[in-house]
């Protein structure tokens, strides 16, 4: 006979640990995206392992250092390198170099516009090259922070310290600056074009009104914001850094000014990173204890994905369609969930 | 070393005026057979010959804290750099950060203290402060930066001592201790000294504050300091301790101070004094260090901050027949003597 235990805490939760494919990537993973149905966990150094959905892997050789950002449009990653290198990887496993800086500095970051330009950014000067384009730089007065594209046009939101310089890489004449005190080392754009966010050094997002600049403090965050996600339709923005995940509201025209932001997923650990679904209003939120939950925005229920072991979660992210979700921890522990 | 404390990545910061010798001592310590790897972050990218592997260049660039505090700076380029290098851990022992001849070494340890990530994965070791027996006195006195850095020192290098006469060594000597008489002192030639002297210090770990003397005998005269706290008549005030052949000079930017009770302290009226202190003059305290004897509790409590930062925790129990006595020692700019003093008087109980 089995202990009777009435308080058993996890039969509380559905769970679908059962039906995640484990993936061992044996080295740290800084992100996870999908090229086709293949998901590519992007190592600390070196490597991008990529991973069928039956979980048969396929290590590709990507640098000879470490691989400190990257970003994907579901076609191809583009990573930035320690040894100054912008590195493509396509869906047909093929790496290239796109630039390399000229002083062989860090690129602390990428990002990647809907028609294919892409950018980067070394010290305080950001890049872009739009297909067919030369390169174009345009120097900050301090090291960028973040880099995002506008949703439409040829726009460009490089983040630095004391704010936000909006660059139109096709046109002459002075950039615009959305200025806020602090330091900004993350940047997006709402889905709608209607908003700019920063996440923060100190526990803290920003956000701006495009319209009007008008401004919009998101605080109260024990724990600076490292992980941001749009939810389907660019309703709502989740992001981690508390012991929830805290959901700004987006819809309307205001944005979240004078509203509270929902709090979901209540656990004894950080939320480090979030990723919505690109389709139902649904989010995965992998936390500091490695536990990761499968969270339905509207009214909170969860869905158990990984238990509470490991390392912290690094990686999360859904394919284009929505039917596949790929994780990973630091230590490179990461798994496949197809829905 | 506690077990926390013990998994983080230790940093060095290597300081000093230009010339002083810092990129000949850094040479040093990467090219020892110590069988360690450590990850290098300079501010002259490329343009001097390190032998390093992981070289990282950094800007320099010192950010203002949104939280009110105007002296709560650090170093934003650094907590970008350190966050990409924790990903890769296990593929370096150490880091050391170089900072230009030019640098206030504050924001760089404040890095430490503010950021949490940094917190978590990195632990500041010590500052060390190549200094240049030859102009070290003339930069004293045209170069703010230069004091700030011998200041701010928990080890001092004074390097080319091979270029000056005995006279102007005591001289030199002197004028440091003027400023910072708790630093360790090494004088060295061509930045020859022990790397267990500049590493691997735990300057800043709450569990290494030990005792706070002055450190008027420098390390490489052959004797080292052994006191012995175990017998009650320790008396050894830094105002008597120029007696070892020193000049004694008074600095007119820097001062240190040191206090004394063997009463033991009240928490609820220190501790409020302390903090009311560094939000008032925390500006004008560069580094601050204690060890605390509180009534109705059996262990040594020890503090150090770094301007208005202060962390404090108890250390371990007072042995028996250890004297059970509170000292406090701050170094700073202008710093309000009189008023520290004072305010100290009022909180030991009568």
């Amino acid at each position: 006979m089995p202990d009777f235990n009435p308080l058993q805490e996890q039969e509380s939760i559905v769970s679908v640990t059962d039906r995640v494919v484990p993936v061992a990537i044996g080295a740290g993973v800084t992100a996870v995206h999908f090229l086709g149905d293949k998901a590519a966990f992007v190592g600390v150094e070196e490597k991008v392992t990529l991973v069928d959905p039956a979980g048969a892997t396929s290590p590709v050789e990507v640098a000879f250092g470490g691989i400190l950002c990257s970003t994907s449009d579901g076609k191809r990653i583009v990573m930035g390198c320690d040894d100054g290198k912008v590195v493509v990887l396509d869906r047909e496993g093929a790496v290239s170099t796109f630039a390399t800086d000229a002083k062989r500095r860090w690129i602390d970051s990428v990002a990647l516009h809907p028609d294919g330009a892409v950018a980067w950014s070394a010290g305080k000067t950001a890049f872009v090259q739009a297909p067919k384009g030369e390169v174009k730089s345009f120097e900050v007065p301090s090291t960028v922070g973040g880099l995002a594209f506008a949703p439409k046009g040829l726009r460009l939101a490089i983040a630095h310290y004391n704010g936000v310089t909006l660059w139109f890489p096709n046109m002459a004449g002075n950039a615009e600056v959305l200025e806020w005190a602090g330091s900004h080392l993350g940047v997006t754009f709402s889905p709608d074009n209607k908003f700019l966010v920063t996440a923060m050094h100190e526990p803290a997002l920003h956000g701006w009104r495009l319209v009007d600049g008008k401004h919009m403090r998101m605080t109260g965050y024990p724990a600076r914001v490292r992980s941001i996600s749009w939810s389907a339709g660019g309703k709502g923005l989740a992001t981690s850094g508390a012991d929830t995940v805290i959901i700004w509201p987006f819809a309307s025209k205001d944005g979240p000014m004078g509203k509270e932001p929902a709090m979901l997923a209540p656990l004894k650990a950080k939320v480090t990173m979030v990723a919505c679904h690109p389709k139902q209003d649904i989010l995965a939120a992998g936390y500091s204890d490695g536990t990761i939950l499968m969270v339905r925005i509207t009214d909170g229920a969860e869905i158990l994905i990984r238990a509470n072991k490991g390392q912290p979660v690094s990686a999360l992210a859904w394919n284009a369609k929505g039917t596949l979700l790929a994780f990973a921890d630091q230590d490179g522990d990461a798994g496949l969930l197809e829905l | 070393m506690s077990e926390a404390t013990a998994n983080k990545i230790p940093v060095t910061v290597l300081t000093g005026y230009l010339g002083a010798g810092k990129t000949t001592l850094l040479n040093r310590i990467l090219s020892e057979n110590h069988g360690k790897k450590y990850a290098v972050i300079v501010n002259e990218f490329g343009e001097i010959g390190i032998d390093n592997d992981l070289i990282i260049g950094a800007d320099e660039e010192v950010f203002e804290m949104n939280n009110g505090c105007v002296c709560c700076t650090v170093r934003g380029d650094l907590v970008r750099i350190l966050d990409g290098l924790m990903k890769r851990k296990g593929k370096f022992d150490a880091i050391i950060v170089e900072t230009t001849g030019l640098a206030d070494p504050a924001p760089v340890a404040q890095t430490f203290f503010v950021d949490e990530d940094v917190q978590a994965h990195a632990r500041l070791d010590a500052v060390v402060t190549v200094a240049d027996a030859k102009w070290l006195s003339d930069r004293l006195k045209d170069a703010p930066e230069a004091k700030n850095q011998i200041a701010f020192a928990d080890v001092i290098v004074l390097n080319k001592v091979d270029l000056v006469s005995k006279p102007e060594l005591a001289e030199v000597e002197a004028r440091i201790r003027a400023i910072n008489p708790y630093a360790k002192l090494h004088k060295t030639e061509r930045a020859q000294v022990k790397l267990s002297d500049v590493l691997e210090r735990g300057a800043f770990d709450l569990d290494r504050i030990l005792e706070i003397e002055p450190e008027f005998l420098s390390a490489d005269d052959g004797h080292e300091h052994h006191h012995d706290h175990d017998h009650g008549q320790h008396h050894h005030d830094h105002d008597h301790g120029h007696g070892h052949g020193l000049k004694h000079y008074h600095d007119e930017d820097m001062q240190s101070l040191s206090l004394r009770t063997d009463k033991a302290l009240d928490a609820s009226s220190f501790m409020p004094w302390l903090q009311d202190l560094m939000a008032k003059e925390g500006g004008k305290i560069l580094r601050s260090k204690g060890i605390l004897s509180f009534s109705g509790d059996d262990d040594r409590y020890v503090f150090q901050g770094v301007h208005m930062m202060l962390e404090g925790d108890h250390q371990r129990p007072w042995k028996d027949g250890e004297k059970r006595e509170s000292r406090l020692v701050f170094i700073g700019r202008d710093l309000p003597e009189q008023l520290i003093r004072d305010g100290f008087e009022k909180v030991i109980p009568s």
